[in-house]
């Protein structure tokens, strides 16, 4: 197993550049020398699944990283019962093609396809049925890791429960997982019946949430750059698997975008005259039915998109706000976005559910839930973020280290007081630039 | 679902090979996998069983051995029932210098490459006209289209094995039979791992599978992978050694 320099690996935000020793190993049996190859010199390495994490959590600049993605192989699959095991580096995009003609879905599914299973556990992540059904670490059955000081070690929620525990959500920390199984969802069919309705004001985006608690799938986009009586405009969207159907995987993907384009493509009036069209295109007020692919995974339509924001990259922020606290901060948050004058292309808006992870470190709990991006300007962007950060501290609320690439050390502790455990139960031969500074750092 | 197809493949722990199987896989094929590593070839299996191949067979078999090989291919198309495609895939990258220095590795070379891969291609190719149907594809290399200095005893044996299937395809024109020469570029897998990647001229082993199911489709004699090495090939052989031999390729 060889192990090889690279200096062009980055995380989708594109923020953060460095050089890796990156080794990726074919065969399952291969890991343990993939970790020692892409270790030496530093001494420390990652397992890296598709890198579709924002920040700094899938990069260990300046050590090693296991590239994952060559071991996407299914070990088994149930077509009875909905059960699979497989490699950690599959993706769910071939999960998707493998069940959904035989009548099975994902149990939850984050906003792009393009991640690994091993990474969806490392980042317990969540989706459209948060509300429902909570994250992903609460349909994984049992899984495999090798850790440098153990091996292998098969956990499940009945065996090596603590470690079970710690690594859903456990940023790849305490070993690399080796393959994951999962219990898959039963579906008629490869459609959802959808509804998408506007809402005017932020109390809108409440009441239809309230509303819609019978609905699987829930998610609002909102227009960041209205304000005054416009504030918190937006698009409220739910679905459910509809009940008959043809089961058809999603076909390959379409364009890409080809190089890095100019930083200046995503600006307030570009985005200004974006959020009009999507505010008032029909598609704003449809009912109907539309297939899993467009409904969960419309920015997957265009390959590399995070190569918009141009070579300085983008800062992706999601912060979420206790229940009690959601309104008044969700509107303290819009409101701070629509003053500074930085306009956000994505704004996702969602209220969670409260069925807890098995992972003490999982980001989601009970309340609302908003995701933005920005593009890098700088001390700007980086001032505009540090108040919305503050917003979301007074409330007690917490920030998803898998958008983010600049979460405050002090935050980063007070929201998971779990990361004194998580770094007691860490493989030591594993780190992650994100890890050396929220703990390295003081 | 389409009548399953009776897919034999020669090396069938190699990357290409295993994203070409998935495709077959996918469509409920019966697949026979050959290859020396039983771990390997049991994970492989294991996999295509998953993605909904009707039934995987598996062999483990030195190919570069050709010792008794008529009667071992006798029990490959025994256990599988025949044949409709066969995919000859195994092959060894090898290191140039090492092959310079040390005359048994570049005997060994030349064997996997071109001598036993020729073998089992002539077996493949009697099969098939007994049968009077069916398509043979073996992976062959742009690096046979014309000796380079880094790697010209691996080049060396593809070009043997790209002339002898040329001579399979014309000994069948005109018949239901098949045969495809696969040549790829730079495929990102194993073999190359050791190499730098990215850019333009680097392909994922699953955009060769898919040229290879298109080729055999078309029945294309000859395919390069991605299909801009043919107009590159098409340069290189044809460069006046004057300017080819100032070239570090
Ligand atoms: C367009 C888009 C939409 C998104 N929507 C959502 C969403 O709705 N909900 C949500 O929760 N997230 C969302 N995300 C974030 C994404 O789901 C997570 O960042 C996910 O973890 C990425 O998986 P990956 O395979 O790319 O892993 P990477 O980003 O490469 O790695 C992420 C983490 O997983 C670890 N890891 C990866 N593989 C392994 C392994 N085999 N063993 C151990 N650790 C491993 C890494 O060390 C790292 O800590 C979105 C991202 C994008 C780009
Ligand atoms: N990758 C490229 O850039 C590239 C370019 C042009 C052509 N090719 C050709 O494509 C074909 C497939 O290669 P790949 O890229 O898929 O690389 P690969 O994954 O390394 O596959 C090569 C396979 O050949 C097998 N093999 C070697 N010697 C064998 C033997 N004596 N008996 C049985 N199996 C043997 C290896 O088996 P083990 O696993 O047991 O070692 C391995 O599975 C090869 O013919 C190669 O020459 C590759």
């Amino acid at each position: 197993m060889t192990a090889r320099d690279d200096d062009r690996l980055l995380s989708w935000g594109r923020v953060h550049r460095g050089r890796h020793r990156v080794a990726g190993p074919a065969w399952p049996q291969d890991v343990a020398f993939a970790a020692a190859a892409s270790s030496e010199g530093a001494g420390t390495t990652l397992a890296r699944g598709l890198g579709r994490s924002y920040g700094d959590t899938c990069l260990n600049i300046g050590g090693g990283l296991v590239a994952m993605t060559g071991l996407d192989r299914a070990i088994a699959f149930d077509r009875t019962s909905g059960i699979l095991r497989a490699d950690a580096g599959m993706s769910l995009d071939a999960v998707l093609r493998l069940a959904v003609p035989a009548g099975w879905f994902l149990p939850v599914t984050p906003g792009t396809k393009f991640v690994t299973l091993g990474g969806a556990v490392a980042n317990d992540v969540h989706g459209k049925n948060h509300h429902a059904v909570g994250c992903i670490g609460r349909h994984v059955r049992r899984f495999a890791i090798w850790r440098s000081d153990r091996g292998v070690v098969e956990c499940g929620p009945d065996t090596e429960t603590e470690l079970f525990k710690a690594t859903i959500g456990g940023l790849g920390l305490t070993g690399i997982l080796l393959w994951v199984e999962i219990s898959l969802i039963r579906i008629a069919s490869s459609s959802m019946t959808v509804e998408n309705e506007r809402f005017d004001t932020l109390d809108g985006f409440f009441r239809l949430a309230e509303a819609s608690a019978d609905w699987p799938y829930t998610v609002a986009w909102v227009d960041t750059l209205s304000t005054g009586d416009r504030l918190g405009r937006g698009v409220f969207s739910r679905g459910r698997h509809a009940d008959a159907g043809s089961l058809e995987a999603h076909g390959s993907g379409g364009p890409a975008v080809p190089v890095d384009a100019p930083g200046v493509l995503l600006n307030r009036w570009t985005v200004g005259a974006f959020n009009r069209l999507y505010y008032a295109k029909p598609g704003s007020a449809y009912r109907g039915a539309q297939h899993y692919d467009g409904f969960f995974y419309p920015l997957d339509r265009l390959g590399n998109w995070n190569r918009l924001y141009g070579r300085r990259g983008f800062y992706q922020w999601q912060g979420l706000v206790p229940p009690s606290a959601a309104k008044p901060a969700v509107h303290a948050l819009l409101d701070r976005i629509a003053r500074s004058g930085e306009a956000s292309f994505l704004a996702v808006l969602k209220n969670f559910g409260d069925m807890a992870s098995p992972g003490p470190m999982s980001f989601p709990m009970a309340g609302t839930t908003l995701a933005l991006d920005f593009p890098n300007r700088g001390d700007r962007t980086l001032a505009l973020l540090g108040d919305l950060d503050q917003i979301v501290a007074e409330t007690g609320g917490r920030l998803y280290p898998a958008k983010d690439g600049r979460l405050p050390v002090a935050m980063f502790r007070s929201g998971y007081p779990a990361w004194t455990d998580l770094e007691r139960l860490r493989d030591p031969m594993l780190m992650s630039s994100f890890w050396r500074r929220m703990t390295q750092s003081e | 679902m389409p009548e399953p197809k009776k897919i034999l493949i020669l090396g069938a722990t190699s990357a290409i090979a295993e994203r070409w199987a998935r495709l077959r896989a996918t469509r409920g094929d019966r697949l026979l996998l050959v290859g020396r590593d039983p771990g390997k070839l049991s994970i492989v299996a294991d996999d295509l069983r998953a993605r909904g191949a009707t039934e995987v067979l598996v062999a483990e078999s030195d190919l570069a051995d050709t010792d008794g090989a008529p009667q071992r291919f006798a029990s490959f198309l025994e256990r599988l029932g025949g044949v409709d495609v066969a995919l000859v895939a195994y092959g060894v990258l090898g290191n140039q210098a090492d092959a310079q220095a040390d005359t048994d590795r570049l005997e060994q070379g030349l064997r996997t490459n071109f001598l036993s891969a020729a073998i089992w291609c002539e077996l493949v190719a009697g099969a098939l006209e007994t049968a009077g149907a069916g398509t043979l594809v073996a992976i062959s290399s742009v690096a046979g289209d014309r000796g380079r200095r880094s790697n010209y005893a691996y080049g060396a044996a593809k070009a043997g094995l790209s002339v002898y299937l040329d001579g399979l395809a014309h000994r069948f024109a005109g018949t239901p039979v098949t045969v495809v020469a696969v040549k790829p570029g730079f495929v990102d897998t194993p073999m190359t791992a050791h190499v730098q990647k990215g850019g333009p001229l680097w392909a994922t082993p699953e955009r060769v599978a898919e040229d290879i199911e298109r080729a055999i489709a078309k029945r294309r004699p000859v395919v390069y992978t991605p299909w801009f090495w043919w107009g590159v090939m098409l340069i290189i052989r044809n460069l006046p050694r004057m300017i080819f031999n100032r070239m570090n390729i």
